[in-house]
């Protein structure tokens, strides 16, 4: 029981912390909003994001289309909206994928050490030489750009830093005396591992998945801006701008909004990641 | 310190290997096989060529027999005949774009260092005042700024609204009628916008580096010790706490290698650069395969030099490794 309330009170500790960070509170504002209005993207979204009025192209914001309309006449802001939903979803999945992956390989090297240890921390030092642009790309060229093939290659570009952090955390947690203490009641690697070492580990990968987000929506952004992202009609912030950009001169919004959404979010995720490390990590905090 | 070099060296074949399987992975990722794929999306792609890709991959022969035969070029630098209807050799095609993107690299490197090494060391000795606080959610933006959204907004401001910078390529088209003063001078102004948002986006991880860094260092014993001993607090700061603050940033430029080096494909492709990220890029448009490969396994092995020489450098700068074993 004292084990439990300790948690708790370490918990609330971090909360706390964490709620005095005006900027973290701020980014995770952002986020809470945003994941709200992109899981329910058609209850916000007015406007059909895909009926082309070819009567409204190119206009500008007004009261029927608050943020305008693109060379098709689709509603802006409703396509911005629909646009949240695909790219925080590429975000998530991308940042699962990245953390589960690097979350196993790093409990593997950390934990058995000696020839797993290094075979696979050889193989993050080989990964991390890959521009992981070129690498993304390269996958792309030859499988074809598919939302689903985007999700899970920026996924196994970005889990070697999720498996670095975690495989220092396990090397020095497996030397704990409450380790030794499962291990004499008999507790299986396994066991000892999922229930003892990972749980403890958890929260800098917590920091790394949030930045991880971020990280992901950036890229989906960068790889829409080169025509190889999500393709359209499916609408994502980073396909929006590319195709505003031809506009920039006449329609300024096609170009703005989307740019702005982008750099809000993943200033969100960042601000928030950085403020759960400094609450986790107080030392960092301490003068 | 030879020690350690030598053990990094010594990695290097073993890192080599890594990479050259892993980039003949992804070759093969393609369902059927690089040619059939090229057949089949690729209708440019004549018999003719699908032939030399056969014969320089050996791709009726067993996998394991393919690998040991690409690798054995691949370590002469024969990377094959580019697909495009230059069908010039890939290697030369690299080769005379490395001193583009290289140079443009550095260059932001050294400003990232410039200006992001004094941003954080200020940032920590002012730790919560107002400079503090604006330069953290200064490079924060600059962080999540998408870099070609940055890049679009400078261009139409000073390229298009002001006219004060051009816009895109290396060099003007009157280029070759001015004189060597204004050769020099367009060159340079060509490159400030693409050097600038490459440098931007960049800054933000170094500078909260070294601001985390000092204030991790100003912490230590020694420092402690230095203003017992009643040193002033200027020959603490700077030759006590600055220069062990400095020490890891080498390693960290070294690292900073396949950002840059990734970032250039976006960067090129806007500003029309021709360097190694466009030369990229339009490879995967056009599904040139063995230029894919090739730039792949280049860029890999650049950014294992950059790490090695990061930490010969490290080795060399820091007296606990040098005089060590």
């Amino acid at each position: 029981m004292a084990n439990v309330t300790g948690a708790n009170s370490l918990f609330l500790d971090t909360a706390r912390r964490l709620s005095r960070n005006r900027l973290a509170v701020a980014g995770g504002a952002v986020i809470l909003v945003l994941a709200v209005v992109s899981v329910f993207p058609t209850f916000f979204s007015g406007a059909d994001p895909s009926r082309i009025d070819t009567a409204n192209m190119l206009a500008s914001p007004s009261s029927v289309h608050p943020l305008g309309t693109d060379k098709l006449g689709r509603d802006v802001l409703s396509r911005m909206i629909h646009g949240a939903h695909i790219s925080l979803q590429v975000g998530f999945i991308s940042m699962g994928i990245a953390t589960a992956i690097g979350l196993l390989m790093g409990l593997c090297a950390g934990y058995y050490g000696g020839w797993a240890d290094a075979v696979i921390s050889r193989f993050i030092d080989v990964m991390l030489c890959f521009p992981s642009f070129f690498l993304i790309l390269s996958v792309i060229a030859f499988l074809g750009p598919s939302i689903v093939n985007i999700m899970v290659v920026i996924g196994l570009t970005g889990w070697m830093g999720v498996a670095r952090l975690v495989r220092a955390e396990t090397l020095s947690l497996k030397e704990r005396d409450f380790v030794a203490a499962a291990r004499a009641q008999g507790a299986g690697d396994g066991r000892i591992i999922f229930r003892h070492i990972l749980p403890n580990a958890l929260a800098p990968v917590l920091v790394s998945a949030t930045l991880g987000v971020a990280g992901a929506i950036l890229v989906e952004s960068g790889l829409s801006f080169l025509g190889i992202g999500v393709q359209p009609p499916t609408p994502s912030w980073g396909n929006i701008l590319t195709a505003g950009k031809d506009n920039i001169e006449s329609a300024w919004w096609l170009s703005l909004y989307p740019g702005l959404a982008i750099l809000v979010t993943v200033l969100g995720y960042n601000l928030l990641g950085e403020g759960i490390q400094e609450a986790v990590d107080p030392r960092l905090k301490a003068r | 310190m030879l020690r350690y070099i030598l053990r990094r060296v010594l990695l290097m074949p073993v890192m080599l290997l890594g990479i050259s399987v892993i980039s003949f992975g992804v070759m093969h990722l393609a369902p059927g096989g690089p040619v059939s794929l090229a057949s089949d999306l690729n209708p440019k792609v004549t018999a003719e060529a699908r032939a030399r890709l056969n014969a320089y991959y050996g791709l009726d022969k067993p996998l394991h027999v393919q690998y040991v035969n690409w690798l054995s070029r691949v370590g002469r630098f024969d990377f094959g005949d580019s697909f495009a209807p230059d069908g010039r050799k890939v290697w030369h095609k690299i080769r005379e774009r490395i001193p583009v993107t290289l140079s443009i690299n550095l260059l932001s490197e050294a400003i990232i260092f410039l200006v992001a090494v004094p941003l954080g060391l200020y940032a920590a000795l002012r730790r919560g005042s107002f400079f503090d606080r604006a330069s953290t959610v200064g490079v924060f933006v600059g962080f999540a700024m998408p870099g070609f959204w940055l890049a679009l907004l400078l261009m139409i401001l000073f390229g298009v609204k002001l006219g004060w910078l051009p816009i895109s390529g290396l060099v003007s088209l009157e280029y070759d009628s001015l004189s060597f003063a204004g050769k020099m001078g367009d060159r340079a102004r060509h490159l400030v916008l693409p050097v600038f948002v490459g440098a931007f986006s960049g800054l933000a991880g170094l500078s909260r580096f070294m601001r985390s860094n000092m204030l991790e260092t100003i912490r230590q014993d020694y420092i402690a010790t230095a203003r017992a001993k009643g040193l002033s607090e200027r020959v603490v700061l700077w030759r006590h706490a600055m220069r062990n603050a400095l020490l890891p940033v080498i390693t960290i430029l070294g690292l900073s290698v396949p950002g840059l080096l990734g970032g250039s494909v976006i960067m090129e492709s806007i500003f029309a650069i021709p360097g190694l990220g466009q030369l990229f890029f339009q490879g995967v448009m056009s599904r040139d395969y063995p230029l894919i490969l090739a730039e792949l396994v280049l860029t890999a092995f650049l950014t294992l030099l950059g790490n090695l020489l990061a930490d010969v450098g490290y080795a060399v700068a820091d007296p606990r490794i040098r005089t060590g074993n």
